[in-house]
Order: C-alpha cells, then sequence, then structure tokens
C-alpha cells in the first residue's frame, strides 16, 4: 500500500476564515424580502423567491452549528484524515479477505479479455463482506456525484482538483454502482478523499453506505425509460434521501434544474450553483404541485405555488464564457468543448471549494482533463481522425448537436438499444435534429434503421448506413475528419476498438 | 417540438376549401411526449406536404386555447402527473369533445389512450375522470407491460409494429373496437390475463399504446390517419370532396429495411427472455 509518510496536508480552511465565508453567504442571502429585489445576484425579482430564503433562513441555525464542529475538528487536527484513517491491518479479516477475493477474480476477468474487472471484483467483493462499502469509506471524506449527464466528467474534474491536495479514491472507469464503487475505494485505500460517480438509482444507497460528506447533484433527464425509471421517479427518490441528511452532509445542487432542486431543498445544507439547463422536456410540471413551470429568463419558477430557483452565488455566465463565483467572475480554460462542460466546472468547482481547494488550483487542475473516459477522445482508424462523442439520451445528443455544429468533419452516428441503453430508442425522435437538415450523414449501430428513419424525416442527408461505424471511417475520402456520435454501449465499443488503454 | 410553425389558435384549418389544407394540432408535447410521440406529428407532416398538402399545424402547450377548427388531435404519451394534468385541461376546456362532435379525428397514443377513455387509475389507486370519447376504462395492472409489439389490424392496414410501456391494462366496452389483435407483447391488456387486443377505434377518434413512434414504424397507419383529417377537413369546409380518398403511395427510405428487422425480432425468442428481465 502506498504511504502518505512525508506529505504535508495543510489545513482546509482556518476556522476564521470559515466563519468569514459564512457570514458573506448569510448576507447575500438576505432577509426575508417582498421579492427577489435589486440585490439579487442573479435574477430579477418573481414570486418565490423569497420562500426560498424562507427555507435557507430555517436551517441557518443547525448549519453554522455543524461548520463550528467541522472547523475545529480541523483546526485541532489539521489532519484530520490521518487522524480517522484506518490502516488496512484494522480492517475485519473479512474486509480483508472480501477484497483479496474481488481482487483474484478481477484480474482473472481481465486475463480472459473480459473487460475491465472493477464490476465482477467488486461483486465479489461485497458478496463476501457486505459491509465494505462502509469499512472503506470511513477514513475518507467522500463527495458523490450524481446525474443523468456530465457525472462522468465532473467526478474526473473534482478528482482532478483533490488531488493537487492529496491521493483521491475515483471510478474514473464509470463503472458507478455499488461495486464499481467499492472497487475504487479498496484501490485507494490511503486515499483521504474519494470522488465517485454514482448511477441515479443507486445514489440514495450508496451515498448511506459510504457516509458521504458531499453530494454533487446535477441534473435529472429521460434516460433509459424501458426500465421504469421516470424522471419525477427518480427526483422523489433523491427528495426521500435528501430528508434523510443531517447537515454533516453538503449538497452542492443545480438550481436551474427544478427536479433537482426539488429533492436538494429537503435536505439541511445545500450549496446551490446555477450551471445549466438546456433540456426543459422534463421538468415541465412544478415537482411540487404539478401546475405547468413558468420558465422566465432569469430561471423556473411556479405560477400556483410559489416554487422557484433558488438564487445562487455560484453560476455560469450567459454566454458560457465564464463562472461566477462568490469571489467573483472567473475564466474556465476547458479543453472540453460545449457550455455543457463550463456548467459542469462550475458545480466542480464549487464542490472542491468546500473542501479548501482554491479557485486558481481547481481550474489549473480543470484544464488538464482532455478526455474522459474516451470521450472526446481523437482516435485514429483507417488514416482517418475520428473525435468520440457520447449521445447517450435526448438531453446529451443535444449537448452534442451544439459540440459538433461549427465542425466541418463527416458526421457518424451510432445507435444501439441494449440494456445498458434502453431497449427502447425512441427517444431520438425528442433530438431537434431539423436543426441539422441538408448535413451530410452517416448512420451506424444496431439500430441504425430507427436512426436512418429519423435522420431522413429530419431532412439530413443519410449518405451510407452501415452495422459497424468503422466501415464509415473506411470509406470516408482519406482526409475526411469525423465526428463520432455514438450512444452508451456504442461508445464503450468504439472506445475499445479504438483508443488504446 | 421543433416544428417553427406555430398557427395562432382557430386558424389551424385555415378556411381554404378544397385546397388540401389539412389542420394538426399537437396537444401538449411538453407534458404528453415522454417516450418519442412528437415524431408521430413530425411524420404526418412531412407525409401530407410530400402529397402536396397543405400543413397547418398548431403546437398548444398547458394553459394555452387548443384551436376549435383543427381536422387531426394528436395527443401523445406521459407520466402519471402529466396524464393527470392534460386530462383535467382538455376536460376544462371541452376542445375535443367539441371537434369530435363536429367530425375531426383524434389520435392518441399510450397515457394519451387513457386519458381519452372514460376514466383510467394512476400510481396510489386513484381513479381520474377521462374525457369519454372513447368507451375504455383503464385500471393498474401488474406485471408493467414493456417491450416489442406486433399486432394485426383490424381494417386491413399492414402489421402494426412498435414498443410498449405501460403499467395499465384497459378495458374496451360496446361502442369502441379494438384497432388490431395482438401476434406478439401485450397491447391493452384488458381482462384477467390481457384480452390480446390493441388500441382502439370509436368513429374518427383512434388510439393505440405502441411507441416507437409508432407513426414513424408504420407510414401506412399514418396514411390512414391523414385520410380521416382530410375527410375532416373536407366536411368542416363544405368542400366538393376532392381532397377525400386514398392517398397515393409515398416511398420512405429505410422504413423497410426497420420494419422487417422489428417484425423478425418480436417474432423470435429474444422477445420473452426479454420481457422476463425487464418486467417488475
Amino acid at each position: 500500500m502506498p504511504v502518505r509518510a512525508g506529505v504535508t496536508i495543510p489545513t482546509l480552511l482556518s476556522p476564521e476564515r470559515r466563519s468569514v465565508e459564512f457570514r458573506a453567504r448569510a448576507a447575500a442571502l438576505g432577509p426575508v424580502r417582498e421579492s427577489g429585489g435589486a440585490e439579487a445576484p442573479h435574477h430579477g425579482p418573481w414570486s418565490g423567491v423569497f420562500r426560498f430564503c424562507e427555507v435557507i433562513g430555517a436551517v441557518d441555525s443547525p448549519r453554522s452549528a455543524a461548520r463550528g464542529r467541522t472547523s475545529s475538528a480541523l483546526a485541532a487536527g489539521a489532519r484530520p484524515w490521518q487522524a480517522r484513517g484506518v490502516p488496512d491491518q484494522t480492517l475485519p479479516l473479512r474486509s480483508r479477505t472480501a477484497i483479496a477475493a474481488g481482487r483474484a477474480v478481477a484480474a482473472a476477468s481481465r486475463a480472459l479479455g473480459r473487460g475491465r474487472g472493477q464490476v465482477i471484483g467488486g461483486r465479489v467483493m461485497l458478496r463476501v463482506d457486505p459491509q465494505l462499502l462502509a469499512r472503506l469509506a470511513a477514513g475518507m471524506e467522500v463527495t458523490a456525484v450524481s446525474a443523468t449527464n456530465g457525472k462522468s466528467t465532473t467526478t474526473r474534474m473534482i478528482a482532478e482538483a483533490l488531488a493537487t491536495r492529496a491521493p483521491v479514491a475515483h471510478n474514473r472507469t464509470g463503472a458507478n454502482m455499488a461495486p464499481g464503487v467499492a472497487t475504487a475505494l479498496a484501490e485507494s485505500r490511503a486515499a483521504p478523499f474519494a470522488a465517485i460517480e454514482v448511477d441515479e438509482a443507486h445514489l440514495p444507497a450508496v451515498a448511506a453506505a459510504t457516509h458521504a460528506s458531499q453530494l454533487v447533484l446535477m441534473n435529472l433527464t429521460r434516460d433509459q425509460l424501458d426500465r421504469g425509471s421516470e424522471v419525477k421517479m427518480l427526483a422523489d427518490r433523491w427528495r426521500r434521501m435528501a430528508e434523510t441528511l443531517t447537515p454533516a452532509t453538503e449538497v452542492v445542487a443545480n438550481a436551474d434544474d427544478p427536479m433537482v432542486v426539488w429533492a436538494a431543498a429537503a435536505a439541511p445544507r445545500v450549496t446551490w450553483v446555477g450551471c445549466g439547463q438546456w433540456w426543459t422536456l422534463d421538468s415541465a410540471l412544478c415537482p411540487r404541485c404539478g401546475a405547468p413551470l413558468a420558465r422566465p429568463a432569469s430561471g423556473w419558477a411556479c405560477p400556483a405555488c410559489g416554487f422557484a430557483r433558488p438564487e445562487t452565488l455560484w453560476f455560469i455566465s450567459h454566454d458560457a464564457d465564464r463562472i461566477v463565483t462568490p469571489a467573483g467572475p472567473v475564466t474556465p480554460r476547458l479543453v472540453l468543448p460545449g457550455r455543457f462542460n463550463v456548467g459542469n466546472a462550475a458545480i466542480a468547482l464549487a464542490a472542491v471549494n468546500a473542501r479548501g481547494i482554491s479557485l486558481d488550483a481547481a481550474l489549473e487542475a480543470f484544464s488538464q482533463v482532455s478526455d474522459v473516459d474516451g470521450r472526446y477522445v481523437r482516435a485514429s482508424a483507417h488514416g482517418r481522425e475520428a473525435r468520440l462523442l457520447l449521445g447517450k439520451n435526448p438531453a446529451s445528443w443535444t449537448e452534442m448537436m451544439g459540440v459538433v455544429s461549427d465542425s466541418a468533419a463527416l458526421l457518424v452516428t451510432v445507435l444501439n438499444a441494449r440494456g445498458a441503453d434502453g431497449r427502447d430508442p425512441s427517444w431520438i425522435w425528442d433530438v431537434g435534429f431539423e436543426e441539422w437538415a441538408g448535413r451530410p450523414v452517416w448512420v451506424a449501430g444496431e439500430r441504425r434503421f430507427d436512426l436512418a428513419v429519423r435522420l431522413d424525416t429530419a431532412g439530413l442527408d443519410v449518405v451510407g448506413v452501415s452495422a459497424d461505424p468503422l466501415a464509415a471511417l473506411e470509406l470516408a475520402a482519406p482526409d475526411q475528419a469525423l465526428d463520432v456520435v455514438a450512444n452508451y454501449t456504442a461508445f464503450q465499443e468504439l472506445r475499445a476498438r479504438l483508443v488504446s488503454k | 417540438m421543433t416544428a417553427g410553425e406555430l398557427a395562432q389558435p382557430s386558424t389551424a384549418g385555415g378556411g381554404d376549401a378544397g385546397s388540401g389544407v389539412v389542420g394538426i394540432v399537437h396537444l401538449y408535447p411538453t407534458l404528453m411526449g415522454t417516450y418519442g410521440d412528437g415524431g408521430n406529428v413530425l411524420v404526418l407532416a412531412r407525409r401530407a406536404r410530400a402529397r402536396g398538402l397543405d400543413v397547418r399545424l398548431a403546437v398548444v402547450g398547458p394553459g394555452e386555447p387548443a384551436p376549435e377548427d383543427g381536422d387531426l388531435y394528436v395527443l401523445g404519451g406521459g407520466e402519471d402527473a402529466s396524464q393527470v394534468a392534460a386530462a383535467r385541461e382538455l376536460r376544462a376546456s371541452g376542445v375535443l369533445a367539441r371537434a369530435v362532435e363536429r367530425g375531426a379525428a383524434v389520435f392518441a397514443v399510450c397515457a394519451g389512450l387513457q386519458v381519452l377513455g372514460r376514466d383510467f387509475e394512476v400510481s396510489g389507486g386513484a381513479v381520474e375522470p377521462g374525457l369519454g370519447l372513447l368507451d375504455a376504462t383503464t385500471r393498474r395492472r401488474e406485471p408493467r407491460a414493456v417491450g416489442e409489439v406486433l399486432a394485426e389490424p383490424v381494417n386491413g392496414l399492414p402489421l402494426l409494429t412498435g414498443y410498449e410501456n405501460h403499467g395499465g391494462g384497459t378495458e374496451l366496452g360496446p361502442a369502441a373496437r379494438a384497432l388490431a389483435r395482438v401476434v406478439a407483447g401485450v397491447g391493452n391488456g384488458g381482462g384477467a390475463s390481457g384480452d390480446g387486443l390493441e388500441g382502439a377505434i370509436q368513429g374518427r377518434v383512434v388510439a393505440t399504446y405502441l411507441h416507437g413512434p409508432v407513426l414513424a414504424r408504420n407510414p401506412e397507419f399514418a396514411d390512414w390517419l391523414l385520410e380521416l383529417a382530410l375527410l375532416a377537413a373536407t366536411e368542416r369546409t363544405g368542400a366538393d370532396g376532392a381532397g377525400c380518398g386514398r392517398l397515393a403511395p409515398l416511398d420512405t427510405p429505410f422504413v423497410a429495411e426497420l420494419r422487417a428487422e422489428r417484425e423478425a425480432y418480436a417474432r423470435s425468442g429474444k422477445l420473452s427472455a426479454e420481457s422476463a428481465r425487464t418486467r417488475r
């Protein structure tokens, strides 16, 4: 196991700074007002804003008490995780056996070429020791990130930023249910931090098992509807989880997604971040009362019950070129394309800042991220270069349209409908492909005919159809660059074939 | 909806008698369109325009008045809360009842089918009154019906292919008849073990449980609905019937391949295995 001897870990935040920061935040929230008022940092006045001040105001006392506890613990220990750090030997025999068995099975799985082994290995670990997640996480500050879209990228940003301070346990290959998390934590036993992405449906269980002290909640949109995971059902599940939280857990949540706000507002301690919502079809109705939501320029509000977008001290600028923080605006220097990645960076920034990482250090770390487990990678095959993009549901496809719209590359779209994709691909009709009318496109994948009918109806010029997307690279002009947008399993397969590991 | 052409209420049909104008009203796509059902309207509009018809499309959001002079009203599927909101709004406005009374066609999918019926049960057990435009009642059924469907239409159309995903079972009364007989899948799921029926027809009100979207996978079905709409348009404008009759055949690229692939899949053993896994 790696040893942390010699690693100097400074205090996260001095008690003074914490207290100053807290007072500033409380002042910014302001007294309860009849309207959002001119002082509001982000919004014009609309009904309902003050209701959120009431909600937030009601939990100020327990929150400040909790912060006090945290601050004094930090001040006394200076290296709190080392004080609480549990060497492997102190894990019960059962846990050590579980980890050894899981590793052996994972290694065997890799040797057999069955995959990367994280899931099967983690399954074995949890079978042998069902309490393993809690035991592994006992010495870690766990940040759990969940969303329909962007969780891998955001978790990666958070992990990179935290890693400037101390080792981080991170499920970087996207194995995001309990087994994958167990594997990641077991592989980085000595890490004081854990940054884990968690599947939306599994978040409550994993967050509870790992005693996550920070939950980053970003968006909920339609995805894999054949599994019965309707968006409102997931939001309700998150809300029930939030109701059980204590102020020891900080929730960092996207104020622009009404479904996320509905869930997060039940938590006692919330940092709101305006990181954008460009897909609104799954939050047409007020999650609280069911009335149609209004969408004023400043956000969203329910005309019937007053449930509305909370005010934020962190948000992305209108052009998504800057992130406004409580300390002023900063410019992200992302290699990753798209305004949604600026949104991802904004919420990652707020999360790691609360862990004591400076804005500059965090932004520098974010700028080092050029691909996320194959997403955005430029790969070569048949002498042509292809950029790999993941479009797994209507919201992420819509985001990818923004990324490729200015590109001169030939568009290749790939669609499967296996279990992990959702077996009903009719969601492709929710994507506004009409915007690309007249553009040439190659169509591939197991459900290529569904996609070809969709794109033809939208007026695109379907220049080729093949089961294998690589046929497009083979047949394209020698100097032709390609943008390949593939959904989940199609993307995984392409990455495995094109990107050396 | 991505279509940019938002006709003002009351002008969806226009007054161009006999000139092949068809008014399509897309009801609440933001509420009722969870499974890509908005694609049905895109297909209808495209197939109508390919025949030289002048399509007036109105997209109606919640809280907005729907045009009174549409020829075909389209309602998609949606989650429980959306479904209840749509049903209440349509009952309050009465626009669909008036449209049906004067001969307009209505096409609904899944939760939309349930809304058109006499009443429907949502999860939790509450029974919500529907619009009563279909002699149909819907109650919760277990397990949820999820998977590919093949069904033989009763009116001679080609085999229907689609995907179902619903927790309601619908029983038809004597005033409504089924749209099709199920070959593979569940369909309406009325009765204790399912009655083998799919969809409903009552006058010019047509409904199905199939997504896909169903009109993208079944272009002849789309054309039949357009023919009903043209009939309604002719009656509405008092024209001489020039716009009526059968539409000319239209070649639609990739649809034959898609239908063959889906039919083979639905007929194969894969279907029952997949259903066993996904139903719960």
